[in-house]
């Protein structure tokens, strides 16, 4: 198992690598730093001068990939590629095109992030299967049916209309909690509930039909029919023998965005005004600041693997059957 | 009558949920009755509803089935008229049932002790601390060794043997009065479904519970239950008490059914395969279900539907032979010769060995560490030697997990062997790349087991077939193909019609026969058939085995036939090679390895196969445990901690081969005893 996990680990290097590279091409080959200075500088009129001074000031000035001018070693890593992108596999992110440092940015806007995603993911992990289990309980009644219909009907409203539904119903109409904003520490709670009650209702139509299919395929599976064969009670069987199973696809599709909740939403935390990683990275794309862009992307790749290494895992944990070599 | 446990009368069950489609009726007015302590068995083909039967008393059928009339009593109480609560005490407890596949039927993410716990839990109302003493109990009443150990593996970690084993324990936690197996040992492999047969007669006498045995097996039926009953569409056909029945079957399906058995005594001829299949059940029927398929059919029989009649205590049939005979078995009018007489098989002259293969080898690397350093060798196929000559049959037999169908895919090349010499016509295979061995596969063909996974349900029939004329450049225009597509239909028995449908739309013999079609499309020489009838029924089977033996016979083919089913082979090869843990331990004619098996395995092999008939039973030679893991062979002769005969000199070096007179050769070293 160890031994599976490293050579997992060691698999992940060319992947980042490739990543890296690729971000690299699209932000500073496809998209030269001359072209970034033009547009921060806007398009017209803009002198040669000026794209120099700003290249100097946000440290683009440099070659992409060799640099004849510096000595020795140097040559290499007095370059944008050493700077800008070797950097980020010691996630160094330097700094935005305001000069702001990345890496402390993320540090501090990753807990509102946090805390709207996890109490979303729980919340609705818990009601979910709940409510999947009812369904099932029920299967094959009008009750399953208008369940199924009414989770469809969730499921194919856009997100933004639960937002914008929730915040004109809870703020406007009965001014419960504020439409938007955030507030340190525990006073943020009150910012927080809408986000999470919405973020909920989004997902709800979607999760549930996926989990009451994950049921309804074990429910007839042969254990299950031999579990009745012993005279256990339907509420048994389906605790005891059909949730244990349809949980190994169910955590394990959990564990694999449970890195991934860093990075927040993008189209929450801008509609609620939380100053989250989802918000960051909007902003940076509105503002072309692509230092920040790059660095979440990149961040976003290496999340992204560790969710599929703690995947693997979690099935060894759940599925006696799997053994990892 | 006080020894009157089960009474069932006039059982109908239906399924169906479809709206436009009425349902069908699985279970049609079934009326039987289970003594207590005795073995009744319910014999019948698939789809026949002998499973739903079983289901139906439980009261356990899937969505759609519905019991739509009868009453099933069990110790005089109506389980059909027992609230779901009620049921579910008598469920697991007064009456238990064991299933087909003890792979799927157990929880694979529950420990073994946690699932028979429950059951014991749910039934005996034990303390926490005395159900794990119980569970050993159980365990241990099934012959499963080492239970402390057992209890907190999963099912994953054993045998199928030792899995229905488990099932059987967690059968009996409720003491049960009943037990009703659905095809306990279908899945299993005769030495083992030896075992767990042996097991369910002595649980059964030292606790006096009834078995309702459910199967198609007529030999597992000849030699384990007391009384039977054969279901046809849904309906019961014959009852009987077995020696009766065994001795002189009265409805015409149950004798074509015994004369389609396969056999060493009908080698000379062809089986009495009962042509067409099983009626669906979705439809009302007129007149005598089996009148379609019935040799000895009167004109009255697809008239009316006939009666039941009462031949002597206990022995009854549905038929309108036996109507108003009184007993007496009546003229067989249509009586047919069984075993029309057909010239032995000598087929063309034997051109010398078309297949040689030499010491075979097929080993699976074990990979280990963050670098997967080799660290051991799965030895699937280890050392196998084989001939064969044109237009005829080797059987290669086994059990599961020898390594047989690994000896079929190494010598065509589908698995690159890692040792040894396969030698076609004199030219080598091994080690061809894929585009020299191109100009070979039009004379080495395979057909598969699974006749419905085998073929793509996206293409049409004629596609399939005719693919592999196309993909070797045999019959480049698509009119050429047609008509050799139509050919082949023909030769397998099939109407030229069927090249424009999908393979879904047949049945599994018919599929079979399209695979087989398929398979001699490029005019092969030699066809590894592995398991071909295996997933087919009793009557099915006998139709293809005819149409292998007459294709055979015709145009001169090979066949290596891959099979655990040993009247198959004595039926159809005529050289036998016995397969134990990669290797041959005895190879030989046919009837010489049959007649006089000399390595124990051989012998504790044949002995372990159910037969129909009394004079031909042996004693059986139960074998201990299970087949060793390939990966870690035992030391010297594989065979050995098995063995019966084993001495001190067998557990250090694999036993040569020693070739007797008879053109037999055989692994052991104690072949003079």
């Amino acid at each position: 198992m160890t031994a599976y996990i490293l050579r997992r680990l060691l698999y992940a290097i060319p992947i980042l690598i490739g990543v890296n590279l690729l971000t690299f091409v699209l932000f500073f080959v496809l998209n030269t730093p001359d072209e970034m200075a033009r547009m921060q500088l806007g398009e017209k009129r803009v002198t040669a001068a000026a794209i120099a001074n700003w290249k100097r000031e946000h440290g683009y000035d440099q070659p992409l990939l060799f640099n004849e001018a510096a000595p020795g070693l140097a040559k290499v890593t007095q370059t944008i590629f050493f700077q800008r992108s070797v950097k980020l596999f010691a996630f160094d992110f330097g700094s935005s095109d305001n000069g702001r440092a990345i890496g402390y940015d993320i540090s501090q806007r990753m807990w509102p992030s946090l805390a709207i995603a996890v109490p979303v993911l729980l919340v609705g992990l818990a009601l979910n299967v709940s409510l999947a289990l009812f369904i099932v309980f029920f299967r094959a009644t009008y009750l399953d049916l208008g369940a199924v219909v009414l989770l469809v009907a969730m499921m194919s409203i856009s997100g933004l209309f639960y937002i914008i539904g929730g915040q004109f119903l809870l703020s406007k109409l009965f001014h419960l909690v504020p439409i938007s904003g955030y507030d340190t520490g525990w006073n943020a709670w009150k910012f927080l509930i809408l986000p999470v009650i919405v973020g909920f209702i989004g997902g709800v139509g979607s999760g549930a039909r996926w989990y009451r299919t994950l049921f309804l395929e074990e429910v007839s599976k042969d254990y299950v029919r031999t579990a009745r064969a012993k005279g256990l009670t339907e509420r048994r069987v389906l605790f005891r023998h059909i949730l244990g199973n349809a949980l190994i696809p169910i955590l394990t599709g959990v564990v694999v965005v449970l890195p991934l909740l860093f990075m927040g939403s993008l189209i929450t935390e801008s509609f609620f005004g939380i100053p989250g990683l989802g918000s960051y990275t909007i902003d940076a794309i509105s503002n072309q600041d692509f230092a920040i862009v790059r660095a979440m992307v990149f961040l976003g790749a290496v999340l992204y693997i560790l969710g599929l290494i703690l995947t693997d895992i979690s099935y060894t944990l759940v599925d006696p059957r799997v053994r990892l070599q | 009558m006080t020894d009157i446990l089960l009474e069932v009368q006039g059982l109908t069950t239906r399924i169906g949920t479809a709206v436009d489609a009425p349902p069908a009726v699985v279970v049609d007015d079934l009326s039987f009755t289970l003594r207590r302590a005795e073995t009744f068995a319910l014999l019948g083909e698939s789809g026949c509803g002998k499973s739903m039967t079983a289901l139906s008393l439980m009261r356990l059928l899937p969505p759609g089935g519905r019991i739509a009339a009868g009453r099933v009593k069990l110790s005089g109480t109506d389980l059909l008229r027992l609230t779901e609560a009620q049921m579910r005490v008598r469920r697991g407890g007064r009456m238990a049932m064991i299933f087909q596949e003890p792979q799927t039927s157990l929880n694979p993410v529950l420990s073994v002790g946690e699932q028979i716990g429950e059951a014991v839990r749910v039934h005996e109302g034990h303390p926490r601390r005395l159900v794990e003493d119980r569970v050993l109990e159980l365990l241990d009443a099934v012959g499963i060794p080492d239970p402390a150990r057992r209890l907190h593996e999963y099912p994953h970690q054993l045998s199928g043997g030792m899995k229905q084993r488990v099932m059987i324990a967690m059968a009996l936690a409720g003491d049960p009065e009943l037990l009703i197996a659905d095809e306990p040992t279908t899945a299993l492999d005769v030495t083992i479904q030896a075992q767990v047969l042996r097991l369910l007669k002595d649980l059964q006498r030292t606790t006096d519970m009834a078995v309702l045995l459910i199967t198609h097996d007529l030999g597992v039926v000849a030699e384990t239950a007391d009384r039977l009953a054969v279901m046809y569409a849904g309906e019961i056909v014959e009852t009987g008490s077995v020696a009766e029945f065994f001795a002189a079957p009265a409805h015409p399906y149950s004798r074509r059914l015994m004369e389609s058995l396969p056999g060493a005594d009908k080698r000379q001829g062809r089986l009495a395969a009962i042509h067409g299949r099983v009626p669906p059940l979705d439809q009302p029927f007129v007149g005598c279900r089996f009148a379609p398929r019935c040799t000895e059919v009167l004109p009255v029989c697809r008239t009316d539907t006939p009666d039941w009649t009462d031949l002597a205590a206990g022995r009854g049939v549905r038929c309108h032979l036996w109507i108003g005979s009184a007993g007496v078995p009546p003229a067989r009018a249509a009586a047919q010769p069984i075993h029309p007489e057909v010239p032995p098989p000598t087929g063309p002259a034997t051109v010398g060995d078309l297949l040689k293969v030499q010491d075979l080898a097929v080993h699976f690397p074990i990979q280990r560490g963050v670098f997967r350093r080799v660290v051991g060798q799965v030895r699937a196929v280890d050392g196998v030697s084989l001939t064969l000559s044109t237009g005829r049959t080797l059987a290669l037999v086994g059990e599961s997990g020898c390594g047989k169908t690994t000896v079929g895919k190494g010598i065509l090349q589908l698995i690159a062997p890692t040792g040894g010499s396969v030698r076609y016509l004199d030219r080598e295979l091994r080690g061809l790349g894929h585009r020299r061995m191109r100009p070979f596969r039009k004379d080495l063909q395979i057909i598969f087991q699974d006749p419905f996974a085998s073929m793509n349900p996206r293409m049409l029939v004629g596609d399939i077939i005719g693919e592999g004329l196309q993909a070797l450049g045999i019959k480049r225009t698509r009119a050429g193909r047609v008509t050799r597509v139509a050919e082949l239909l023909d030769l397998v028995g099939m109407s030229p019609e069927a090249a424009e449908r999908y393979p879904h739309e047949f049945s599994g013999g018919q599929r079979q026969r399209l695979c087989i079609a398929r398979a001699l499309a490029v005019e092969p020489k030699l066809i590894v058939c592995d398991e071909p009838t295996s997933a087919l029924d009793v009557s099915v089977q006998a139709q293809i085995l005819n149409l292998l033996k007459d294709l055979q016979e015709r145009l001169g083919l090979a066949y290596l036939f891959i099979t655990h089913n040993i009247s198959v082979l004595a039926y159809l090869a005529h050289e036998v090679a016995v397969m134990y843990l990669g290797r041959v331990v005895e190879r030989g004619p046919v009837d010489r390895v049959l007649d006089d098996p000399r390595h124990p395995y051989t012998r504790a092999l044949l002995s372990a196969v159910p037969v129909v008939d009394p004079a031909n039973r042996r004693q059986i030679i139960r074998l201990e445990g299970d087949m060793p893991s390939p990966a870690n062979p035992p030391t010297g002769c594989y065979f050995h901690p098995r063995c019966p005969d084993a001495i001190e000199a067998c557990s250090r070096n694999y036993p040569g081969e020693t070739r007797l007179g008879d053109g037999r050769a055989v692994h052991c070293l104690r072949l003079d005893e």
